[in-house]
């Protein structure tokens, strides 16, 4: 009874068809771009998107939570963090192979996250980002804990060999090469999540957790269990971010407690605002932004790195205040009106 | 006398050294023109105080390039920010060999940061050349050919004073405070070989804390409560303060042995008081540039030389800078030694051949020495003691 009252709040798929043609025309462009690029870029390039496919999972989590449900969260790295040490566990002490240690990672983050929402619900705002960043703090220091050392390897954290290409592809007589195979796996798993977080924000779950953000009360009265959504949210968005670590673990091939510190978790928050808050696309732009910015800030100057990249993102927030994906949105909105 | 066939021969010799120099043999990174180097820094986050390490490396090279450079070739230091991430190390190690085409990478820092990349250099075949960590496990030439340290290992610091309490203290009692993870357990595994079939008996407490602890209060009164009359601290600098402190104010007076990672008189011993430190017996391997002892040196007169023509804003009281001089002095050294043949492993081999090499920033009596089994460069120190201002060397060079 309630979801047709607040469906207006989200813009309705498709307002007019030439509108729906056009974005179907550029996801589709889009898409043959990210199959092309293993072709014609270097490896090291392709190690590069495979960790922004990474992230841009990690930032869709986020989003999820801080974005659509408002629910502001200073330790997204921590989750991060427990989805990389469960790949690597697994891959390591248990010899699982790389592709079935995502849902693995995934279910385990679920869970930490939903139990971690429960007593923070009783948490608002402000209260929330500090339960959430005592979190990220104490998670580098938690995996060098030496009662877990056994499992986690300490402070020399864990190495995890590299994925090979499937041998049925090799024997094709396919010429793809270990980073090659990495991207398009990476490729695939971001693609299955975005696909996933775009049907679950644009449905009944979705409306729900917008309807909390904007009015608590109201969406209380309409009947949706806040309680439930607000847990709920903070799983599922901590199951994207632990899928999204284990993505990265695999990638960089080694683990290690300070792979995870704070900064992470802040980096974390700088993309999904860069991005676009409460926007499915805006996460591929955040994981482009922290990918690429400090490189360029780095390239800029040595001296002081974290300047540049403060200056690049004041004029990002000043210039497209409701994030990339809000500007892009934008000026396709201005192209299509006359 | 027959003269023909000596000329015959010498004229022989001349030819075949000189087709032997002729012989230019390049991997990428090298060219007539340039040496191209790679490095990664944590020029940002919690320990960039290290990125001054890899600016002074490339104001030596500055230097050097000034001055003609290395056999004709220019040397092309190339430094990444890594902000002492590991993920971010791989990135930009991986951008340095694959996109970059450095000849290898040098001085790449920090444990866990060289740990990330440790395979995949060894898999490349691209030398990762005096990596800054004092981590024991970068000697292991059987295994990673293509991995090695520089500076003093922790396990072979801890044998020098082992063996200078073997010397002065043959019935020592001794207690033990280190920090539960591999830098710790390394001292403690160097520390025990050295003391032999002896470290059963002298040793009479070990006692271990956790990075988390917030205090090492309680260890070091069952230290004392142990009897232990010698001490060896093995904590990073935070805890080292704490343990000075603690110790002299509940009266326990033992011969304090200190680690050389927390051995800084600001960061350390200042804050727990420097009267309270006097006395603690501690370990050097280069030219301190605030020591007394060296404001005369000539070696510390030309590093202030360089330091103010190339490196202007570097502090000239922070011992790094001498160490990053000192480093790429090394490193020029083997350079010089491939001569024409820049090959990658042309690199590690000349690198693996050092017998004796002596840079002039390294204390007296310190030199370095490697061979095909033995990737350790310097594995000498000498001791000193604090006088409640400064560090004081006294005794000989100890360790190989």
């Amino acid at each position: 009874m309630s979801a047709p009252r607040i469906e207006w709040v989200v813009p309705a798929a498709g307002a007019t068809d030439r509108h729906a043609i056009w974005k179907k025309a550029g996801a589709i462009g889009l898409l043959a771009l990210a199959c092309a690029l293993p072709w014609v870029s270097s490896d090291y390039s392709l190690f590069q998107y495979s960790q922004v496919y990474s992230y841009a999972i990690a930032l869709l989590g986020l989003n999820i939570l801080t974005g659509y449900n408002g629910q502001i969260s200073l330790g997204h790295g921590a989750f991060y963090a427990i989805g990389a040490y469960t790949a690597a566990i697994l891959m390591d002490k248990l010899g699982a192979p790389y592709w079935a240690t995502l849902p693995a990672a995934g279910a385990v983050c679920l869970v930490a996250g939903f139990l971690f929402g429960l007593p923070a619900l009783r948490l608002e705002g402000l209260y929330l980002a500090l339960a959430t960043f005592a979190l990220g703090v104490s998670m580098p220091q938690l995996l060098k804990y030496h009662h877990l050392e056994a499992w986690t390897g300490g402070v020399q954290g864990i190495v995890i060999a590299k994925p090979e290409p499937p041998a049925v592809l090799t024997n094709a007589g396919l010429p793809i090469n270990a980073d090659q195979w990495l991207y398009f796996f990476a490729l695939a798993v971001t693609i299955l999540m975005f696909a996933l977080g775009r049907n679950l924000m644009r449905g009944r779950v979705g409306r729900a957790l917008i309807a909390i953000r904007d009015h608590a009360i109201a969406a209380e009265a309409m009947g949706v269990n806040n309680a439930l959504y607000k847990s709920l949210a903070f799983g599922v968005s901590a199951m994207y971010t632990g899928i999204a670590g284990a993505l990265g673990a695999i990638a960089v091939q080694y683990v290690a407690p300070d792979s995870f510190n704070i900064f992470l978790s802040l980096v974390f928050l700088v993309g999904i605002v860069v991005g676009g808050l409460a926007s499915i696309s805006g996460a591929l732009y955040g994981a482009l932004f922290i990918q690429f910015v400090p490189n360029i800030a780095d390239d800029i100057s040595k001296a002081a790195p974290w300047a540049i990249f403060g200056v690049i993102m004041i004029a990002f927030v000043y210039l497209m205040p409701t994030g990339v994906a809000g500007a892009v949105r934008l000026l396709l909105a201005r192209r299509k009106s006359p | 006398m027959n003269r023909k066939p000596l000329f015959v021969a010498a004229l022989l010799a001349a030819a075949l050294s000189s087709s032997v120099l002729a012989q230019k043999k390049y991997d990428p990174g090298a060219s007539d023109a340039e040496i191209r180097i790679g490095n990664t820094n944590p020029y940002s986050g919690p320990a960039s105080a290290y990125g001054t390490i890899a600016k002074s490396i490339a104001a030596y090279f500055k230097m050097l390039n000034d001055r003609g450079g290395i056999n004709g070739r220019k040397v092309n230091f190339i430094s990444y920010d890594d902000s002492y991430s590991p993920p971010k190390t791989v990135e930009m190690v991986r951008k340095l060999v694959e996109q970059d085409n450095v000849l290898f990478v040098f001085q790449t820092l920090g444990t866990p940061s060289n740990t990330a990349i440790h395979k995949y250099m060894n898999l490349q075949k691209v030398p990762q050349m005096h990596v800054a960590t004092g981590a024991t496990k970068w000697n292991d030439p059987k295994n990673f050919p293509w991995t090695m340290g520089w500076q003093p290992n922790y396990q072979s610091e801890a044998r020098a004073y082992a063996a200078h309490i073997l010397k002065t203290k043959p019935d020592a009692k001794i207690g033990l405070l280190f920090q539960n993870d591999d830098y710790g357990k390394d001292y403690l595994k160097g520390f025990k070989d050295g003391l032999g079939d002896k470290a059963r008996a002298m040793i009479v407490a070990e006692v271990s804390y956790e990075v988390t602890d917030p205090t090492v209060d309680s260890q070091i009164v069952q230290l004392q409560a142990s009897g232990a009359n010698v001490f060896f601290n093995i904590t990073t600098p935070k805890f080292a303060a704490q343990a000075i402190r603690k110790a002299y104010d509940i009266g326990w007076k033992p011969v304090h042995y200190l680690n050389n990672v927390s051995n800084s008189v600001g960061s350390v011993l200042t804050p727990a008081g420097v009267e309270k430190a006097v006395g603690i017996i501690s370990s050097a391997y280069i030219k301190d540039a605030t020591d007394q002892r060296w404001a005369n040196d000539a070696a510390i007169g030309q590093w202030r030389q360089f330091m103010n023509k190339y490196y202007p804003d570097g502090n000239q009281a922070d011992v790094f800078n001498v160490y990053g001089y000192t480093v790429a002095a090394t490193l020029q050294e083997v350079l010089k030694r491939c001569g024409d043949n820049l090959t990658r492993e042309n690199v590690m081999k000349q690198a693996a051949s050092m017998k004796g090499f002596r840079v002039d920033t390294l204390l007296p009596g310190i030199s370095i020495t490697t061979s095909a089994d033995d990737y350790a460069p310097i594995e000498s120190v000498q001791l000193e003691r604090f006088n409640g201002k400064q560090w004081e060397l006294f005794g000989e060079v100890l360790g190989k």
